[in-house]
């Protein structure tokens, strides 16, 4: 019952702000930063009493599990269950999420209610994805996320050029995950009717699916419908047209949420369903994913280098950060796809950071145009000094959190992919370029105009300093969260390789 | 031999048509607009009530047949006049001219409605077809001082006058080869091989039920009439006309195999894409809430023809939930534009402009339009998203890839302008409010159905269990 609490208390949270705004200016604010640290203590105590060690054969894979039959006509129930993967993006989402409330504090000036709930909404929507298993109610979060990140950014939004852009790239973000979305829904219906055909049983279940047997060219066209849809998520190159101007135009903690949890729910989707439910099918796409991967690692690292708009530029160095997430799960081994976990955390840290720190600039000295910065460090104290910690984070600095994630990934993925590994090495020099692009253009060089700037006040000071630690505390000693995702990564890297054994064995049969 | 009990199944009609007497004799009585319309409420409401009575009895009056496909059709109709009612009631207050003859219409074309999802014979379903369209030129034309509710009553009737032509001279052919006017004795009929003159006739018959339907080469007139008609007359043709045209369509596909043999197949499923990708796109660009609606329409019965293409139970069952969460959806939008105009102040508010920053103005108006675009677009946990669902699953599970990709591609190419409209609703007003609804809108009966059907798309977008089994249970045809 406590998971069906961890989704709604969002929703009733940001109803609740809706309607105290007419009490008080400042009551959506505290309400929707409760709501969202009551669900990281949840999380937080959840971990702290849960058995993350493999289950013993026959035993449940889930910590908890609650399901409930919700419409028997097609087998679909509310079927919820938290395992360690789901819990580390489960707290990760009320710690970014209480976040996101207070980096908009000061920005957000009108419709506080109205933008609380939008925000609350989102953060239930991803919460359900992370929890749930029957497919057709991930697929309703899925979607059902999509409208107040619709709303975020079409209404608060900043137009960076003259016109409506900021509708336009919300019209654009919601088309394209829509659209890759009802290929998904496709995909799920054609393995649901294919089961039913097979046994006669109509289900919705993920464990009932997992084992259903899909003739092959179908099955392939399935995996790919499920692909399209996370591949458009996360974003994989040729798909991620809508990300730089999302983020571009969205308000920092539309940002913040969107490259810190709603671009980790397509990580998420591909380790929870698309490969394990098509093993052989994801073994057999596994050279094009990690090209497709390549891709983005050197195509988001060049592309950053040439930015002017701030925020874009942190855009394109998540596509190539998610270059690599995608690489390692691809790769079939358990040390890469615990790397791409830690490295999904990390980016999830260092990225909000980054989005953070470039929404507070914008709030001293109103552009995003790198062309109209320059000589920072000088104007505004402390702040500067946070930036570098988190741009030596997006570059891989060893004793960050980014640096151990991208070491077991490539790690991990030599044995299997050398030449991947060795191209994807380029894109670590590439993301010390753009970082320290980033660095120089900002802080350092010329002053583009003179006099003192604000420095941080407390709040701005607490956001950071947390976001360090964490940075530094996964970096340091990352084993508790290696611990508590062991047992989700291990059978998936198993399943992924028996996978290809069976098509071996079938090729030497024949 | 027609004995008293040959009636009870279509008592509901009686009830509809014995108000429609009523009232034509109260108006000449004496005028009263309340009185009026509280009336046909209550003749509507007590046919709806007498719809058990009418599922116990057990034979069915010649030339009709009262099956579960019928019941559902009544129950739909009857629920769709209610609200239309309750809508008409606040939109006509402001009206100058005589008001109560719009309740008469109104209830006629309901009785045509209720014979139409009921009839399994060519010359019933022709009368209850005509008795269904010759009100509803009367109700486009309404507010007839406005000269774009005069252009869409008199092109409806001139199109709607041809498709008729095209109907009865299909009929007509049908009749020469088989000799029957009965579903029944027409699907033996021509059972075995449908020759090329059979084929022909049930193709004219497509066009001229499509017309009705407006798929897509026969759509010329929806934007037009979706436009200018006064907003009641367009709630009712776009929700119970279609409704009833589209049951009796599926009655005819079910029944009647000619309508599904040979090159028929084929056309439907070019007609199904044709029509769902052509309404899409050319809504685009719409910046007038009627006439995108009208289109969307054209988009949505797209959509629910897949159903005809692939046939069988889970078809009917798709029709059922699909219809009923079309029409919440276009209930609510429909409504929200009744309750902001009035044909007091010249044109219906319906173009775009209206409807900015709708939100901060009239936040629970917004929200109903929200809520019924959400669903029409189909998104999750609203009643739209259910119908969607089905379809898709009908399309999958039968097959049909092209038309599942054009579900999808049109379900895209959609969400442009609903969310465009969506938006609009909550961008900051610009200072200008001609047309508003009155202060009190929640209080009317008008503004409190609108509510309740709000609530319900979401209710049924939340938990659409009930709703499934009462379709499922109702999905039954007879012939």
């Amino acid at each position: 019952m406590i998971l069906v609490w961890l989704i709604l208390i969002p929703f009733i949270g940001g109803l609740l702000c809706w309607q105290s705004e007419r009490w008080s200016e400042q009551a959506p604010r505290w309400i929707a930063l409760g709501t969202m640290l009551f669900v990281l203590v949840i999380s937080v105590v959840l971990w702290w009493g849960g058995d993350f060690s493999l289950p013993v054969a026959g035993g449940s894979q889930w910590i908890l599990e609650w399901r409930a039959p919700w419409i028997p006509r097609f087998g679909i129930e509310i079927h919820l269950a938290l395992d360690g993967l789901s819990l580390i993006l489960v707290a990760l989402t009320g710690f970014l999420g209480a976040l996101a409330v207070l980096c908009s504090w000061h920005e957000i000036a009108e419709r506080i209610g109205f933008f609380h709930l939008n925000l609350l909404f989102i953060l239930g929507g991803v919460v359900g994805v992370f929890l749930a298993l029957d497919l057709f109610l991930f697929f309703l979060f899925w979607e059902m996320m999509l409208v107040p990140m619709y709303f975020l950014i079409a209404l608060w939004g900043h137009s960076g050029s003259p016109g409506q852009t900021r509708i336009r790239a919300a019209t654009r973000f919601f088309i394209y995950t829509q659209a890759s979305g009802l290929l998904m829904l496709v995909a799920i219906i054609a393995l649901v009717f294919v089961h039913y055909s097979n046994t006669g049983e109509l289900s919705f279940s993920y464990d009932v699916l997992r084992n259903a047997d899909v003739p092959e060219p179908l099955a392939f066209w399935l995996m790919l419908g499920f692909f399209i849809a996370f591949a458009v998520k996360l974003p994989v190159v040729p798909f991620h047209g809508w990300l730089p101007d999302a983020h571009a135009q969205a308000p920092t903690a539309g940002s913040v949420d969107l490259a810190g949890i709603l671009l980790k729910t397509a990580a998420y989707g591909i380790l929870r369903f698309a490969l394990p439910l098509f093993p052989e099918q994801s073994q057999a796409f596994a050279p094009v994913a990690m090209t497709l991967g390549l891709v983005g690692i050197i195509y988001g690292a060049v592309l950053a280098c040439g930015q002017q708009d701030i925020k874009r530029l942190i855009a394109y160095t998540s596509i190539s950060h998610m270059g690599f997430v995608l690489i390692a799960l691809y790769s079939g081994s358990e040390l890469a796809i615990q790397g791409a976990i830690v490295l999904m955390v990390a980016h999830a840290f260092s990225s909000a950071g980054l989005f953070i720190l470039s929404g507070q600039l914008y709030e001293r000295i109103h552009t995003r145009d790198m062309r109209m910065m320059g000589g920072l460090w000088g104007r505004i104290p402390v702040l500067p000094g946070f930036t570098l910690c988190f741009v030596a984070a997006s570059l891989g600095m060893p004793a960050t959190a980014n640096f151990v994630g991208e070491f077991m990934i490539l790690f991990g993925t030599f044995p299997s992919a050398p030449v991947t590994v060795v191209i994807a090495s380029i894109g670590l020099v590439l993301a010390a370029i753009y970082s320290l692009l980033l660095m120089q253009r900002v802080h350092y060089g010329r002053e583009y105009r003179t006099g003192p700037l604000a420095g941080p006040d407390a709040r701005e000071y607490g956001m950071m300093l947390t976001l360090v630690v964490f940075t530094l505390a996964v970096g340091l000693y990352p084993q508790p969260l290696l611990d508590t995702t062991a047992a989700v990564a291990g059978p998936v890297a198993e399943l992924f390789n028996n996978g290809a054994d069976l098509i071996v064995r079938a090729g030497e049969v024949n | 031999m027609l004995t008293l009990s040959n009636l009870m199944p279509v008592i509901p009609l009686i009830i509809v048509a014995t108000t429609a007497v009523l009232i034509m004799l109260g108006i000449a009585w004496q005028r009263h607009h309340g009185g009026t319309a509280v009336v046909s409420a209550a003749g509507l409401v007590l046919a709806l009530a007498s719809v058990p009575l009418s599922s116990t009895a057990l034979s069915s009056p010649p030339l009709m047949t009262v099956d579960g496909l019928a019941l559902m059709g009544t129950v739909l109709v009857l629920l769709c006049a209610l609200v239309t009612v309750a809508l008409s009631h606040h939109y006509l207050a402001g009206y100058l001219g005589a008001k109560e003859e719009f309740y008469l219409l109104l209830l006629c074309a309901v009785t045509g409605a209720l014979g139409l999802v009921a009839s399994s014979h060519l010359a019933t379903l022709f009368i209850s077809l005509e008795l269904l369209s010759m009100p509803l030129y009367g109700m486009l034309a309404y507010s007839y001082r406005a000269a774009r509710a005069l252009e869409a009553g008199i092109k409806y009737l001139i199109l709607s006058a041809a498709a008729t032509a095209f109907l009865l001279f299909g009929m007509a052919l049908i009749y020469a080869r088989t000799g029957h006017l009965d579903l029944a004795g027409l699907a033996a009929g021509v059972a075995g091989s449908a020759d090329v003159w059979t084929l022909a006739g049930a193709g004219l018959m497509v066009v001229g039920l499509g017309f009705k339907l407006s798929v897509v080469p026969f759509h010329l007139w929806t934007p037009d009439v979706y436009q200018g008609g006064p907003a009641p007359a367009t709630i009712f043709l776009a929700t119970v006309s279609k409704l009833a045209v589209f049951v009796l369509l599926v009655r005819l596909m079910m029944t009647a195999p000619v309508f599904s043999s040979g090159w028929l197949d084929s056309l439907f499923t070019l007609l199904a894409l044709v029509t769902m990708l052509a309404g899409n796109l050319l809504a685009l660009f719409q910046s007038d809430v009627k006439r995108l609606l009208g289109y969307s329409s054209i988009a949505h019965f797209g959509y629910l023809l897949v159903a005809i293409v692939v046939g069988g139970t889970l078809a009917v069952e798709t029709v059922g939930v699909y219809l009923i969460t079309y029409l919440l959806a276009t209930l609510a939008a429909f409504g929200v534009v009744t309750q902001l105009s009035s044909p007091f102040e010249g044109e219906d508010a319906a173009g775009l402009h209206y409807y900015r920053g709708l939100f901060w103005r009239r936040p629970w108006l917004a929200a109903v339009m929200t809520v019924s675009f959400l669903s029409l677009a189909g998104i999750p946990l609203t009643a739209g998203f259910i119908g969607k669902f089905y379809v898709l699953a009908l399309g999958v599970a039968d097959s049909h890839w092209w038309l599942v990709g054009g579900i999808v591609a049109g379900s895209a190419i959609g969400l442009f302008y609903y969310l465009r409209v969506m938006v609009t609703l909550y961008l900051p007003e610009p200072g200008m409010r001609r047309m508003d609804a009155p202060n009190d809108w929640g209080n009317r009966i008008g503004g409190l159905t609108l509510l309740v059907v709000a609530v319900m798309v979401l209710v049924l977008g939340v938990y659409p269990t009930p709703m499934i089994d009462w379709v499922t249970a109702l999905s039954t045809i007879s012939f």
